[in-house]
């Protein structure tokens, strides 16, 4: 297959590019989330200082405004922290730990809710009613009181918060898959497969979950705005990420203390992006929803 | 209809029971409460009769069927910190959090109904454009932010509104109530628009998406055949139609407010069972912690069930469907 066809009209990521080409609004919106992801993954080539690395810190640079100068003749565009650490180097670090976490719970809560939506769908009967139960009672709870509940019994902690946003996501995965495929197990072609003697894992895998990709995209895209959103929240109560780890959701708590006193671009910076971050995300993915499935329905 | 409300309180108690057990079981891998409330130069005997009174010398099982048992009778322990009853201190506080939620689902609905009409009934128009960004917007935004953002905005800069605590409570027909004085409304609403701005995204799309749908059935031609004003067959026809969905989720959604409160109470300092929870994860009070869990568990489970419930009665489907 070239290039060329997977982006033809009627491949799926032709309809996803052509999609967000027709309205400038996710155009915008798709051209920061990868700026974002570019800068995430180059975090530490394109940041002036190791926010972390204590040697390179020094107090008397504490607390100073954005475009203030250091002694080393080092400019600081955003402004310092308490410790007299660069914001913008902070963010950028605060961002990769951000995106990072909110990514890979959002692939894992996919591959768990998938496996165990395309099961209750294709075997039905006992298995369908009982992973479905499951799934019924983690969407009638909030994601919130969930992973508040967890981390009130865990304690805090990098897997810990991860566990947490995986726990209340994939039922919502699963959920999606499971619709999708009972609608697609009923078709000709699945019929088609099972008389060659196609074995069942490569129906599942191979037929079905192709055709239930465009939900899975959908709903990947904003329970990644969530997970994020969902961690930046519970660091921000103090028990998510320990300070270890410092998230963007934690810079902006260390900078709360200090809004009341006016040092606001301690706490306002990093909620700037952590904002625009999830905004564009969900832009996206809403703009893919009217794409992909025009009768999926609104939430 | 009697089988599936049996049934469906039955799954409700065995949630319950689960959450119990495991809320218990978890709250062990905490840290040691002891080492929290002993003085570091406690004697050896001192530390002893702590642990004793505090029964965190008996094995596991024997602690959890006293609490079990202590909880069946309305005793979930003393708080560590306070030494009082943990569900006192809960019930002390839960007309705080009721009060912040409620009157922020007030302001999601007479917000948000007008403004999911005005984008639903001109789709795709500049207006619709700007509303459903801005709904976009609203549940992108992370509740403490913007709540951080409120606080400087209204309290240090323009120093309209405080930004901390419930204010002077009045009382009317013997319910205390921050509504009820000037003060207390004006401490109100800074935590009520925090609370409700995620819901208000929620509101205007669902008004949006039923105005949609209902606009071009039958009736609605029907009605405008007969002549009827269009702003009859708005307000009346369809704002019928569209407040069985919203009242449905509404009815969901009350519950996962009281959760958020627990941000909304931690950044306005709200004295609710919000930030009773959040200070006592930090202070390791774990009886008021387990209270606190099962409490809202339990109001949830009980939310739920009614919802369910009034459903059925609503459409039968989904009772045969329980059924099956």
């Amino acid at each position: 297959m070239t290039v060329r066809a997977l982006f033809a009209e009627d491949m799926l990521l032709g309809r996803l590019v052509t999609g967000i080409g027709r309205s400038p609004k996710a155009v915008v919106a798709a051209v920061v989330c990868v700026i974002l992801l570019f800068a995430a993954i180059a975090g530490p080539y394109l940041t002036p200082q190791d926010p972390y690395d204590l040697a390179v810190l020094d107090i008397l640079d504490a607390k100073l405004p954005p475009g203030s100068e250091s002694m080393g003749g080092l400019v600081y565009w955003l402004g310092t922290d308490g410790q007299g650490r660069d914001m913008f180097s902070a963010m950028i670090y605060g961002l990769r730990t951000s995106l990072g976490v909110g990514v890979f719970s959002g692939i894992v809560a996919l591959i768990v809710g998938t496996v165990l939506g395309l099961t209750a769908a294709y075997f039905g009967g006992r298995i369908d009613t009982l992973i479905m139960r499951v799934v019924d009672l983690m969407l009638g709870f909030p994601t919130i009181l969930v992973a508040l509940m967890l981390l009130a019994l865990l304690g805090q902690g990098l897997w810990k918060v991860i566990f947490a946003l995986i726990l209340v996501q994939w039922a919502t995965f699963a959920r999606a898959v499971r619709s999708a495929a009972l609608v697609e197990k009923n078709k000709d072609y699945v019929e088609a497969a099972v008389t060659l003697g196609i074995s069942t894992p490569r129906i599942l895998i191979g037929h079905i979950l192709p055709n239930c990709l465009p939900p899975l995209i959908v709903i990947g895209m904003l329970q990644v705005a969530n997970a994020i959103s969902a961690e930046a929240t519970l660091s921000f109560l103090g028990i998510g990420l320990p300070i270890t780890e410092p998230s963007l959701g934690l810079l902006i708590a260390n900078g709360y203390q200090l809004l009341m006193s006016g040092e606001y671009w301690i706490s306002v910076y990093p909620g700037v992006l952590l904002l625009v971050l999830v905004f564009s995300i969900n832009i996206v993915g809403d703009r893919l929803r009217e794409v992909l499935n025009p009768r999926l329905g609104e939430r | 209809m009697t089988v599936f409300v049996i049934r469906r309180f039955l799954q409700s108690i065995a949630v319950l029971a689960v959450t119990a057990v495991i809320v218990f079981i978890g709250i062990y891998a905490i840290g040691d409460p002891a080492e929290m409330l002993i003085s570091p130069d406690a004697s050896q005997a001192e530390r002893a009769q702590v642990v004793a009174s505090l029964g965190l010398d008996k094995p596991l099982w024997e602690q959890f069927f006293t609490f079990a048992w202590n909880a069946l009778h309305g005793d979930l322990g003393r708080s560590f910190v306070f030494n009082r009853p943990s569900i006192a201190l809960i019930f002390e506080r839960l007309p705080a959090t009721l009060e912040l939620t409620l009157t922020g689902l007030v302001f999601a609905l007479i917000l948000g109904i007008p403004l999911g009409l005005l984008s639903g009934l001109k789709p795709n128009s500049a207006t619709d454009e700007v509303i459903m960004t801005g709904s976009i917007f609203g549940f992108s935004l992370p509740s403490f932010w913007q709540g951080m953002m409120l606080i400087m905005i209204f309290s240090v800069w323009l120093g309209w509104l405080p930004s901390t605590g419930r204010g002077q409570v009045g009382e009317f027909l013997g319910i205390h109530s921050s509504l009820f004085t000037l003060d207390g409304l004006k401490h109100l609403i800074l935590p009520a628009i925090n609370l409700s701005l995620f819901k208000l995204s929620l509101v205007i799309r669902l008004t949006r998406t039923g105005v949609r749908e209902t606009m071009p059935l039958d009736f609605v031609k029907f009605a405008r055949a007969k002549g009827l004003s269009e702003k009859r067959i708005v307000f009346v026809h369809v704002f019928k139609n569209i407040l069985i969905p919203l009242i449905t989720v509404i009815g969901l959604e009350l519950g996962s407010m009281l959760a958020f409160a627990v941000v909304t109470e931690t950044i306005f300092a709200w004295p609710g069972i919000g930030k009773l929870l959040i200070d006592s994860i930090m202070r390791l009070d774990r009886p008021v912690v387990v209270a606190y869990l099962l409490v809202i568990v339990s109001l949830f489970i009980f939310i739920n069930f009614v919802v369910d419930v009034l459903y059925s009665l609503v459409d039968p489907r989904v009772r045969l469907g329980g059924a099956q």
